[in-house]
Formats: C-alpha cells, sequence, structure tokens
C-alpha cells in the first residue's frame, strides 16, 4: 500500500467538489456546503496521505480513516470513487431508493470504514482503533475527520481526554473549522474558541492551518506522529461551501440544494 | 454472579489473545485479576461510557473481541445511541455485562435500578440477552457469548446468588427445566427464579402439580420451548426482576399469541414506576413491594389458578 499516487491533490479536489455537486443536485439533497469545505482534505488524505488499497479496502494493516460528520456522505463517496474503490458511475445512484449510497455514510459502501451520521461518534471509535494499532505493535495511523459542530458533543471531550492518557500518537484528530454548525455560527451557537488551547489542555499537539491549502495539509498529515507519545490534531480552517462563491460562509447551503441555473454557476466556478 | 463471570472471562482470555475487557472505572474487588493477568487488554476507561462504547466498536471492528463492564444502566443507556449505532449496526463483536439487574442494588435507588434494561438491549438489532438465574448459567452464557462473534448483553446481578436447580444446562439459548411438572408452568429469568422455586415448592405441598423453568436468553426466545411448555399447562406464569413491559412476559406472551387454545399467561413483574417513589430499601424488601416476595407470589399464583388473571 502507498500513501502518494500519481493523483494531484488540487485536480482530486476539483474532481471530487463536481461530483458532489453533481450528486446533491441530482438528489436534491443537503449538507453541499459541508462537503466543500472539508474537500480539499479529502484530496490530500486520499491522494497522501492514507495508505490504503482500493483493491483490498479490508486489508488489515490500512490506515484507518473515520468520517465523523457523515452528513458529509456524498464529497466521502466522491473521493472513494476517484480512489478507485468502485465506479464513478455508481455515484449516480447517491440516496436512490434501494442504493447503499444514503444521504449519511455507510460502511457498506467500500473504503467506508464506519457509517456515522450522528454526530460524536467517531471520535471514540477513531480512539478504540488506534489502541489496537498500539497494542498489535502496527504502524497503521488512524485519522478522524470531525466538523467543529460535533465538538459541542460531550463524547468527542470523553475520547479527548482519553487519548493523550494512553500515548495515542498515531492518532489525527482533523477539524474541519468552517465556523457554520447546523442552526447558527459556532461563535453564536456555542464558542468554542480559544479552540487549539483547549486541545493543548488536554494534552494534544495541536496544529492549525488553512483547510484549502493542499501543501500545508500535505505536509502536517503525512507524517506518522508529529510528538511521539502524544495525539495530533489539526484544526483545518475552511470555509462552508468553499469554491462556490454563492455558497460560501452561508449557513443555508447546509440545508439547500442547488437548482439548475444554481448548479451551472457552481460547476463553472468549481472547473468543470 | 460477578466472580462466575470473571473467572470464566480469564479462562476464555487465557485461550483467546482477542479477548479485551474495558471497565467504565467500576469492578472493585471483581476484575482486578482480569487486570493483573492481561494487562495489555484491560481498560480502565474512566467515568465515560459514550467513549467506552465507541472504542469498543473501534476495537472490534480492528479484529477483538471486547467485553464493557459497568453497573446496570451506565453501559446501556447511558450510551444507547453508540449500542445501537457503533455495535449494532456495524455487528460489532462487542459483549455489554451489566452488574446489578434488577433491584440488586436495592438501596441504593432509582439510579442504580436496571429494570428497564431487557426491554432496551432487546430492541436493538442483531444483539443478544442474556439473564442468567445463578452461577452456573452465567459460566455458561459468558463462555457462549465469548465465541459467538455477536453483539450480546450479559444481565447479571451481584453476588452470593444460589444455584438453581439440578439440571446442568447444555445451552445457553435454550430454557432449562428447574423443577419438572405441568399444570403450571413457572417461567423465570434471572435470579429472581429463586422465587419461582420457592414458590413451586410451597404449591407442590399444597398438591398442585407445578413446573419451573429458568429463561436465561430472553433474545432469540426458546420459542419451541415455551409453546411446547404451553401445550401441556393450564397456567403459564412469568416472573421477572424487570418491567413487565418488554422483557421477559412480553416475549413469552408475543410468542404465545397466536397459538390457539393456548394456556393464558399470568405475567409477574415490576410495575411502571411513579416518579415521586424513591424509597431505600433491601432487594427483597422491594421485591416484596411490588409482590414479588414468595408468598406474594404463591399467592397471586392461586388466584390466577382460581381464574383471576
Amino acid at each position: 500500500m502507498r500513501a502518494s499516487n500519481e493523483l494531484d491533490p488540487a485536480d482530486f479536489a476539483r474532481r471530487i467538489r463536481l461530483h458532489a455537486l453533481r450528486m446533491v443536485h441530482a438528489a436534491r439533497a443537503s449538507h453541499i456546503g459541508s462537503c466543500l469545505s472539508m474537500a480539499d482534505i479529502m484530496a490530500v488524505l486520499y491522494t497522501r496521505v492514507l495508505r490504503i488499497d482500493p483493491d483490498n479496502p479490508t486489508d488489515p494493516q490500512r490506515d484507518r480513516l473515520v468520517v465523523s460528520k457523515g452528513h458529509a456522505a456524498a464529497i466521502v463517496y466522491a473521493s472513494l470513487a476517484e480512489r478507485g474503490f468502485f465506479p464513478v458511475s455508481r455515484l449516480e445512484t447517491f440516496c436512490r431508493d434501494g442504493s447503499a449510497l444514503t444521504g449519511h455514510i455507510n460502511h457498506a459502501v467500500p473504503g467506508v470504514e464506519v457509517s456515522t451520521g450522528s454526530l460524536g461518534h467517531g471520535l471514540p471509535i477513531a480512539v478504540g482503533m488506534a489502541l489496537v494499532a498500539k497494542a498489535d505493535g502496527s504502524a497503521r495511523r488512524i485519522y478522524c475527520l470531525l466538523s467543529d459542530g460535533e465538538c459541542n458533543e460531550g463524547s468527542t471531550w470523553e475520547a479527548v481526554l482519553f487519548a493523550p492518557h494512553h500515548k495515542l500518537d498515531n492518532l489525527v484528530a482533523i477539524v474541519d473549522f468552517n465556523q457554520i454548525q447546523s442552526f447558527g455560527r459556532v461563535s453564536d451557537v456555542l464558542a468554542l474558541q480559544p479552540f487549539a488551547d483547549k486541545w493543548r489542555a488536554f494534552g494534544w499537539h495541536a496544529i492549525e492551518l488553512d483547510g484549502h491549502d493542499v501543501g500545508a495539509l500535505t505536509a502536517q498529515l503525512a507524517i506518522p506522529a508529529q510528538v511521539a507519545g502524544r495525539p495530533t490534531v489539526v484544526i483545518a480552517h475552511t470555509v462552508k461551501g468553499k469554491g462556490v462563491s454563492f455558497m460560501e460562509d452561508k449557513l443555508e447551503w447546509h440545508y439547500k440544494s442547488p437548482d439548475d441555473q444554481q448548479f451551472a454557476v457552481a460547476c463553472a466556478e468549481v472547473g468543470a | 454472579m460477578r466472580s462466575a463471570f470473571v473467572d470464566t472471562l480469564m479462562a476464555a482470555a487465557e485461550n483467546d489473545p482477542n479477548i479485551w475487557l474495558l471497565s467504565g472505572d467500576l469492578g472493585f474487588s471483581v476484575l482486578e485479576r482480569f487486570a493483573a493477568r492481561f494487562a495489555g487488554r484491560f481498560v480502565n476507561v474512566g467515568v465515560a461510557e459514550q467513549n467506552m462504547a465507541g472504542m469498543a466498536a473501534g476495537i472490534a471492528l480492528s479484529g477483538k473481541t471486547v467485553f464493557i463492564y459497568s453497573i446496570g444502566n451506565f453501559p446501556t443507556f447511558r450510551c444507547l445511541e453508540q449500542l445501537r449505532n457503533d455495535v449494532c449496526h456495524h455487528a460489532a463483536d462487542v459483549k455489554i455485562v451489566a452488574v446489578g439487574g434488577g433491584y440488586a442494588y436495592g438501596s441504593q435507588g432509582y439510579t442504580h435500578h436496571a429494570i428497564e434494561d431487557v426491554a432496551i438491549m432487546s430492541a436493538l438489532p442483531g444483539m443478544e440477552v442474556f439473564v442468567p438465574c445463578d452461577p452456573a448459567e452465567t459460566r455458561a452464557a459468558t463462555q457462549l457469548i465469548a465465541a459467538s462473534h455477536k453483539p450480546s448483553y450479559l444481565r447479571l446481578s451481584r453476588a452470593g446468588e444460589p444455584e438453581l436447580g439440578a439440571g446442568k444446562q447444555s445451552d445457553p439459548y435454550r430454557a432449562r427445566v428447574l423443577r419438572k411438572g405441568g399444570d403450571v408452568m413457572i417461567l423465570a429469568s434471572g435470579p429472581i427464579a429463586s422465587v419461582a422455586m420457592a414458590a413451586a415448592e410451597q404449591l407442590g405441598a399444597e398438591g398442585v402439580d407445578v413446573g419451573a423453568a429458568s429463561v436465561g436468553c430472553i433474545k432469540p426466545l426458546d420459542e419451541a420451548f415455551v409453546r411446547d411448555v404451553a401445550s401441556r399447562a393450564r397456567l403459564i406464569v412469568t416472573l421477572e426482576e424487570h418491567m413487565l413491559r418488554g422483557g421477559l412476559y412480553a416475549a413469552v406472551a408475543a410468542a404465545l399469541a397466536s397459538v390457539p387454545g393456548r394456556a393464558p399467561v399470568l405475567g409477574l413483574g415490576i410495575s411502571e414506576q411513579p416518579s415521586d417513589m424513591s424509597v431505600a430499601g433491601s432487594r427483597d424488601a422491594l421485591l416484596a413491594a411490588e409482590g414479588l416476595s414468595p408468598p406474594a407470589v404463591t399467592a397471586r399464583i392461586k388466584r390466577a389458578m382460581a381464574g383471576e388473571i
């Protein structure tokens, strides 16, 4: 298994953004804003970081990515299809009757490690996976991608407390910090700042970066253990709806699906 | 029962290096031996049941068999969604072990009374639910779930429960006859089966042909056994240290509902608790208050035999 491949992360990000737009437009689905904010993170993970084999998606020694913000399903399925886990044509079944491509991610889909959708579940699962990797002496790494909104959940903070105590330096949490949660701005609903300091106070090695800078993401995410004995959190400052001007930093695109005209403009802006 | 559980789990862990045990900061005087013998496979996760259940799923999805251990409502209700989503929907090999089932922590108050747990756990997809009545059934159920590779719930009481009945349990999925008899059949789950035995003794002394059986697995229920005894008995009685809704009574009644000419079913269990009722009381006192003492159960069965269900 190799982390790096011939795919270019910037082009991968463009392609998965287009897939996600097509999927939510065709399905009249929600959460496009949440998909677009994490597109560059997913592109770097799937082209430069994760040691995975699309032909053997359950290889015991693969790296694990637990996507805890399961509502961003379209961008997850798009990433897996682009990486070769299943044909791109299958993305057309998103949210269709009888399809495994449910509106919150589904582990019946090859490459999806765990089904999520209720927030605050992913980090505890990832912690369990990291604990076993340590116990087994495996070099596999465990990544968990969280939303900022799910940092309201107590279960997330239970896991945040646990991981440094058990020195899980094979664990990397990535927070898609787009500053907008379901019904308001993070700063208005439940302020998280000083966010990095909170993680540091719990014992994590915390990094802040531009979550749309593929170079910075690659540099920080591809390193196995940033600090020996401590888990790492990458607080990725992102823009909800990134790449589509009228969706950027707008709460409504947590819910709305683009109409035909909006869809055409969005695709043009992303670079169809 | 706790000792029978941990002894059996340790024996299983000796043979299976994939068995892990997580505790929600409980298990004083019970789990220390496991922790000492299998230090790398025991984690006290702290007082954090949601993290414990989610972690258990992550550990299980990495190829392990994970037991999580705490008191009654904590590893069940507190982390219910983790059990449903992360454990059951992923068919993760996680076993939930709750001690203090029913009124075992009597005087500690309602926070420690686990009387809806069987109903809630039974509702979860793919979850198997075991309620052993004595140490022997505890050992058998622990052995079974350690190797079943299925999400499972094991409800234990505390310590000092007597062995009941002479018959050895061959299969924890099957009901176990504790006392032969046919006219009246008492089906019990959990250590309250001792009350069933006492009531049967008394009724037997009064000339009633009464049998008793332990139903140590609520889900999947041994429906063949239930239907068989119902075809021969004049009266079926269920007895459980649990709400009538969603427990043994509900499972037995559902299994028999469509059987023509079946015997009536008298359900004896705990009534729904009013919000203002929270008093101290030993397990025996709380059971007596619910009409679940041996004399009260005996009297209730007599009234049912006279037609008052």
